[in-house]
């Protein structure tokens, strides 16, 4: 899945593989939060507690992360670790998300 | 497929941007929806080895949870609620860094440590791990406090400090020993280590910080949740969680700087616990001279009032009155009053708490004045009535030292009576003496908020007949 990573990393000792990508993971990391930063400079504070939970459910991201790590084959201890991550991630998203439509929805139906 | 996780990335900041305005803020929602969509598809088509049983299990179940915790929330526990959604993406992120540990080289093979495998990857293991579950632990904390539970650190003055530096040591000193262990056995005991201590010092972190300031702690933490996930994000080398996780711990600083700057506080302040739970002042409950007024009296001050101002706080939203309160609007207005509510950027639990709230009992959107708006309105209002507000309209914020001293408030006091609607006359979060209530043309209205107002729609009522 990833190709990016890997592409860059075709090196064959381990690592090799990190010293040709830590640049570039952090480079993007930099700018990303950099991104982050400015495109939530201005914000009406009615927005405040639906942004804080909007971005809040898109923290939950990491259920990527631990979609990932549920590989079949691997220990007892690594599926439960992923499982639980998966279900508590699964649960920021999606009750994240439903709350904050909520909220939003309460606003929509006035501010026309 | 990382066009895909391209795609997601950039519905997330779209979604995230198009937050920001009022107009667009559904769309966004949608968009980062749909984001999420998109990079969890996308994951389960590329993934070979995956495990279906764990996969599937997982999504239905925590959707499931998720989906009731959502549904069954009143508006009035959202913020507690944030808090604790914040702490689960924590404590997943941890595990996913967890998780893959326990399926790398370094912990299948002897000899080999984390260092090895270069500095970046070494380093956000821990990291992962520390912040994901500092972030669990703080964040039960702040739902506690919120819920309106009184948590008090047990170690008191500068043995408190000392306490926290020991832990912060012994946390960097097993995160260390995490790094550079070369066999299973220490790599586990290490790493078990980094994640408990982290646990306990994230309760200790949370548990002095004074409950007038858990918005700022909610959105820090909302932050953490953001950085735990782009350090996992490097554990597995993921660039879309360290992306998405850079974004949103950043959004989460923002955030917390602009409720910073609306309490004149600095996030050290803050975090040091300038303004403890038990800081309150002993002459906090120290009043002279309070006009105590009725629903009927009130209600026959409104009648020939033309222009009312309702400042709402988080009493509001206990006592459940906020319909009620939407309904005396109504009927003020009906009568030919202009009726606006003023919403101070920290009333309620977080910033923009109140908003939610009143939009959701169908106030108009138009009537919500923000502080800046309608300050230099309040000497031409009849009537303002404060509903379960108290440290938002202290006019000892003014003055030039005290806990809230700097405050931006809300200057009721320069309306032509004020009326405070309050169960009794117990210092507000910030534990201190509000000389509002004393002034002459301030009336008291000794009833859970509910009760009052609904008495005062019934007079209004009556005396319009």
């Amino acid at each position: 899945m990833l190709s990016l990573v890997e592409t860059l990393g075709t090196a064959t000792d381990p690592m090799a593989l990190e010293a040709s990508n830590v640049f570039l993971t952090f480079f993007v990391f930099v700018i990303a939060s950099l991104l982050g930063f400015e495109l939530i400079n201005k914000v009406p504070p009615t927005l405040h507690t639906p942004l804080m939970s909007g971005s809040n459910a898109i923290s939950g991201i990491t259920v990527v992360g631990a979609l990932l790590c549920a590989k079949a084959g691997e220990g007892i201890f690594s599926q439960v670790l992923a499982f639980l991550a998966i279900v508590f991630a699964m649960v920021n998203v999606v009750g994240g998300y439903m709350v904050t439509d909520r909220m939003l929805a309460s606003f929509k139906k006035k501010a026309k | 497929m990382d066009y895909l996780y391209l795609l997601a990335t950039l519905l997330f900041v779209f979604g995230i941007k198009n937050l920001t305005s009022v107009k667009t803020c559904l769309r966004g929602n949608k968009l980062s929806q749909l984001g999420m969509l998109v990079a969890i598809a996308t994951t389960l088509v590329v993934m070979t080895d995956i495990s279906w049983p764990i996969v599937a299990g997982g999504v239905l179940l925590g959707a499931a949870i998720g989906a009731v915790i959502a549904k069954r929330t009143p508006t009035t526990s959202m913020p507690e609620m944030v808090a604790a959604l914040n702490g689960l993406g924590g404590v997943a992120s941890a595990f996913v860094a967890m998780a893959d540990l326990l399926q790398s080289d370094v912990m299948k093979k002897d000899g080999v440590s984390l260092w090895q495998t270069g500095a970046i990857h070494a380093l956000s293991t821990p990291i992962a791990i520390l912040i994901g579950m500092l972030t669990l632990t703080g964040s039960f904390v702040a739902y506690f406090k919120l819920s309106g539970r009184k948590l008090a650190h047990p170690v008191k003055g500068s043995a408190r400090h000392a306490l926290h530096a020991l832990l912060g040591i012994g946390l960097i000193a097993c995160a260390s020993w995490q790094i550079l262990a070369t066999d299973g056995a220490e790599l586990t005991i290490s790493t078990v280590a980094v994640a408990l201590i982290a646990s306990i010092l994230g309760v200790f972190l949370v548990l002095p910080i004074g409950g007038a300031d858990m918005p700022v702690v909610v959105s820090l933490l909302n932050s953490y949740s953001g950085i735990a996930g782009a350090a996992s994000g490097f554990v597995i080398q993921n660039p879309l969680l360290i992306v998405v996780g850079a974004l949103v711990g950043t959004s989460g600083l923002i955030l917390t700087q602009i409720m910073c700057k609306a309490m004149n506080r600095s996030l050290g302040n803050v975090l040091l616990g300038g303004m403890g739970e038990e800081s309150v002042a002993k002459d906090a409950k120290d009043y002279k001279s309070t006009k105590a007024a009725t629903p009927e009296e009130v209600a026959m001050l409104l009648e020939g009032a033309s222009s009312v101002v309702m400042v709402p706080g988080y009493g509001l939203a206990v006592a459940q009155a906020q319909h009620t309160l939407r309904e005396l609007g109504e009927l003020l207005q009906k009568r030919g009053a202009t009726v606006r509510y003023a919403i101070h950027p920290v009333a309620g639990r977080m910033p923009g708490h109140m908003n939610v709230l009143l939009a959701e009992s169908d106030v108009p959107y138009d009537q919500l004045w923000e502080m800046e708006r309608i300050n230099s309105d309040f000497k031409n209002t009849d009537v303002v009535i404060v509903v379960g507000a108290n440290d938002v309209v202290n006019p000892a914020a003014r003055e030039a030292t005290g806990p809230i001293a700097g405050m931006p408030i809300l200057d009721v006091d320069q309306a032509r009576t004020v009326v405070v609607i309050k169960r009794s006359l117990a210092p507000g979060y910030a534990g201190i003496k509000n000389p509002l209530f004393e002034l002459p043309n301030t009336l008291m209205v000794f009833l859970d908020a509910k009760e009052a107002l609904e008495g005062m729609v019934k007079e209004v009522k009556e005396l319009g007949r």
